[in-house]
């Protein structure tokens, strides 16, 4: 199992060294710098920047600068954040999104579950087309449109919860963002259940355990279960890393200080190095998240071990 | 660059404990005495709190309450003393002198003297400071060479008499400088701070200050906390204990956040699309006000482009309705323009295209005539790229404006890209028609009509060179007496505007939620709102 681990991440490295090099160089195909704005730089003061910056070396020594810092775990300064590095502002924005995303993911997967399974079990009935058709629903409206709605409903008209702000990570300051999150996780999950537990419902080994006279409550919770939930599981991977560093809409629309933003914000500012922080940080956690799924696969099904 | 510098994570959790703790006991003690405390929306998260490295409103809000400039603004944006009780130009106009108030100090307890003010300028113009808006302060002796990297920062025109008097020497008479005194880069830094540590020195902690207020905690994207700093020397004067920024964004969010009581003032933009709805919801709260800011299309006026021709130019300027865009398509009360210095800018720069007086019919006509005569017509059209970047407005004026020039024949292809790829475009001249807004920094016509002297930006961008209006605006620069100055100033913009340089659209304004609590909050051209004039109602 160890050597499993360590095989996996060995082979991370070279992944994330592509990564890191294909958004390098693509970062600086695009046109402008991060100083092109609306108030045009006179040309002294702009050369200022570019040589505080190294913007005026040539682009495969600035390279060579930015992975040399790199692997002293340096991720440069912020062009357009110019108090904080990039390391503080992920430091600092990291917590919040992974609370957010956590809590998210944790709703969808205690909603979804039950729901994806109900409507499999009820297949074909009223219960199922209501629960698919809310999952439906869940999944076509995006959360740009729902998380207003939900603040001017809950937090202007009814006056329940705050509209926004972190609060520090206050309860009622929490409760519209996660909902907002959670809503589509809720649906992708509660339809792949579905159509996962059908699938499993429908095996040889689900017939063999009701010949053997389980009861259906049995054959549901000791057989069916666990291998239905893989496809969530591997989905799980990818939706926590995706939930956690792409929230960019729900940050803005509660104006939460998550990562989310910086991954957007710094694209459209060319802010490279913040770019480049984003895109190593969602790399190595995409990577984590992957080998951790692949690691609980063998909770979930017997046939999957790691051994040496 | 490398960040070795041990940084101070801003306290979240542990503050807001602290924070809720006093409120208690507050309560408990003294209800009647809750501290005052302010909660604004910025609109942005700052990029820095360095006064010399600010770029926009959005920090520089923030950093007029920390840093005290030697000239300082009023509620009313009027220039008054600030940590300089008095200043005197002599005859010649090339020597300042500011007389240092004798009670300003540091929030540390140090004396302000006129060698930090020294300090401050020097590390200005140092190119590695990279300050934005260092050409402001090139009118002083040698500083664009220090800028340029070619004179040492000791070499600058500014030496300290004694601990109160500091004296500025200028290369040119410069009617604007009392302006760029007056910006935050130019306020004094603590030189005893900054010896020790230059980078990164603005943060909880650590910074030092002389303004109204102190930085006690800032939160990236989430809040910036000042406190009444009781080192000020006005600070009897302060009637808030705190105030709280946040670095909103999103129109809707700010909007909502207010409507709910969680914010006092707000300054991001209301949602342009329900602003008729939301003036009548909202009332006296929503302010709107003049802006020096003008919004306008630069032409490329290279021998390359179809806009050389003059005539084209004047057509297109003809053909274009003002009002329909500021009171059919915006309609939050923008000015129509016909000139490049917005109205509500002091100084007194007039002068206006000559179409701005003619009825439309008739500017149809010439503008007819105009094409034909360069060669354009219905059967003959002339294709024309026009560049904006990405927002609802300027796609709607950009559709609008194809829509005006199609009667003359004008073919308008509509290029959107994002803002960063549309100023470079700009910058290298790759372009034909490019939609731009320029936001003062000082309030001065020389900040406008300086962008089109030979080596100015705008100038650069779109290949404009006018030699009599260039001695005009380097004239008007150097003359300190205002009317003379204004005639100057007039001469020089009808100059740029008879040579239908570009198409002015309107002057801006800006809009701000203010709550009814808040009392002492004035409109300014400038957007200044200085919180030591600002009071809450209990």
């Amino acid at each position: 199992m160890l050597s499993y681990i360590a095989k996996r991440l060995a082979m991370a490295i070279p992944t994330l060294l592509i990564v890191i090099t294909a958004s390098f160089f693509l970062m600086r195909v695009a046109p402008g710098g991060p100083f092109d704005g609306e108030r045009q730089l006179p040309p002294e003061i702009e050369a200022n920047l570019m040589a505080a910056y190294h913007l005026d070396e040539p682009l495969p020594m600035q390279y060579l600068r930015y992975m040399g810092n790199l692997l002293q775990g340096d991720f440069g300064p912020s062009f357009k954040y110019k108090d904080f590095s990039v390391t503080d502002l992920i430091a600092q924005g990291f917590p919040v999104s992974l609370e957010l995303g956590g809590l998210a993911i944790l709703l969808a997967l205690l909603l979804g579950i039950p729901m994806g399974v109900m409507a499999a079990l009820k297949r074909n009935t009223t219960v199922d087309y209501l629960l698919m058709g809310t999952a439906l629903g869940g999944i076509a409206v995006p959360n740009f449109v729902i998380a207003p709605l939900m603040a001017l409903f809950f937090g202007v008209i009814l006056g329940w919860l705050p509209v926004g702000g972190w609060n520090g990570g206050a309860l009622p300051n929490l409760v519209l963002p996660v909902v907002a999150l959670a809503i589509q996780q809720i649906a992708y999950i509660a339809r792949m259940m579905r159509a996962s537990m059908i699938e499993v419902l429908g095996s040889h080994f689900i017939r063999t355990a009701r010949a053997k006279g389980l009861n259906e409550r049995q054959v549901i919770w000791r057989h069916a279960l666990r291998p239905a939930m893989l496809p969530v599981l591997s989905y799980l991977g990818p939706a926590i890393a995706g939930i956690i560093t792409g929230s960019v809409v729900i940050e803005q629309i509660f104006g939460l200080p998550g990562i989310g933003r910086y991954f957007v914000q710094g694209a459209l500012n060319r802010d490279y190095t913040l770019v480049m922080g984003t895109v190593v940080f969602y790399g190595i956690l995409i990577v984590l998240m992957n080998l951790i799924v692949d690691l609980l696969y063998s909770l979930f099904d017997p046939q999957i071990r790691y051994d040496d | 660059m490398t960040n070795t510098t041990p940084f101070p994570r801003p306290v979240r959790h542990h503050s807001l404990f602290k924070r809720a703790a006093l409120t208690a006991c507050l309560l408990t003690i003294a209800p009647l005495s809750m501290a005052a405390t302010l909660r604004i929306d910025n609109g942005a998260e700052p990029g820095t709190l360095d006064p010399q490295k600010t770029s926009g409103v959005w920090e520089t809000r923030i950093v007029r309450e920390l840093f005290e400039t030697l000239v300082s603004q009023d509620a009313t944006g009027e220039l008054v003393a600030g940590l300089a009780s008095r200043w005197d130009l002599s005859d010649d106009g090339l020597t300042w002198t500011f007389e240092l108030r004798d009670d300003a100090q540091w929030s540390d307890g140090e004396p302000i003297t006129a060698g930090d003010a020294v300090f401050s300028l020097r590390r200005l113009l140092r190119p590695e400071t990279t300050a934005h808006n260092a050409n402001l302060y090139y009118p002083i002796e040698n500083a664009r060479a220090i800028n340029a990297g070619e004179a040492a920062p000791e070499t600058l025109g500014a030496r300290a008499l004694d601990d109160h008097h500091l004296e500025i020497q200028l290369e040119r008479p410069t009617a604007w400088f009392l302006q760029a005194i007056a910006m935050p880069e130019a306020a004094p830094l603590p030189e005893h701070v900054l010896r020790e540590q230059d980078e990164r020195w603005v943060i909880p902690g650590r910074t030092v200050v002389s303004g109204a207020f102190t930085l006690s905690e800032w939160s990236p994207q989430d809040h910036i906390t000042l406190e009444k700093n009781p080192q000020f020397y006005a600070a009897d004067d302060v009637a808030l204990d705190e105030a709280i920024f946040y670095p909103l964004e999103e129109a809707s969010a700010a909007l909502n956040r207010f409507r709910t009581g969680a914010l006092d003032i707000s300054y991001t933009s209301v949602p342009g699309g329900r602003f008729e709805q939301l003036r009548r919801e909202l009332g006296e709260t929503l302010r709107v006000n003049p802006m020096v800011a003008e919004y306008f299309y630069m032409f490329n006026l290279r021998p390359e482009s179809p806009l050389s021709d003059i005539r084209v130019r004047e057509a297109l300027n003809l053909a274009t309705r003002r009002e329909v865009i500021t009171d059919q398509l915006l309609g939050m009360g923008q000015t129509p323009s016909y000139w490049l210095v917005p109205r509500v800018t002091a100084g007194g720069a007039e002068g206006a295209l000559p179409t701005a007086q003619m009825a439309m019919d008739e500017r149809m006509a010439r503008a007819r005539e105009l094409m034909q005569a360069a060669g354009f017509g219905p059967n003959n059209p002339l294709t024309l790229t026009l560049r904006y970047n990405t927002l609802e407005d300027h796609k709607k004026i950009a559709v609008a404006l194809a829509a005006m020039w199609k009667p003359l024949g004008v073919d308008v292809a509509l290029i959107n890209t994002e803002a960063a790829s549309h100023y470079a475009a700009i910058r290298e001249g790759d372009f034909q028609l490019a939609r731009y807004g320029m936001v003062a920094t000082i309030d001065d016509p020389y900040d406008f009509l300086g962008s089109y002297t030979t080596g100015g930006s705008s100038a650069l961008s779109s290949g404009y060179h006018n030699a009599d209006y260039d001695r005009l605006v380097e004239q008007s620069s150097e003359t300190i007496d205002p009317s003379a100055r204004a005639e100057l100033l007039t001469r020089a913009q009808q100059h740029l505007l008879d040579d239908y340089a570009l198409l002015p659209l309107y002057d801006y304004v800006n809009t701000a939620l203010v709550s009814e609590r808040v009392h002492g909050w004035a409109p300014t051209p400038m957007d200044v709102h200085p919180l030591r004039y600002i009071s809450l109602e209990e």
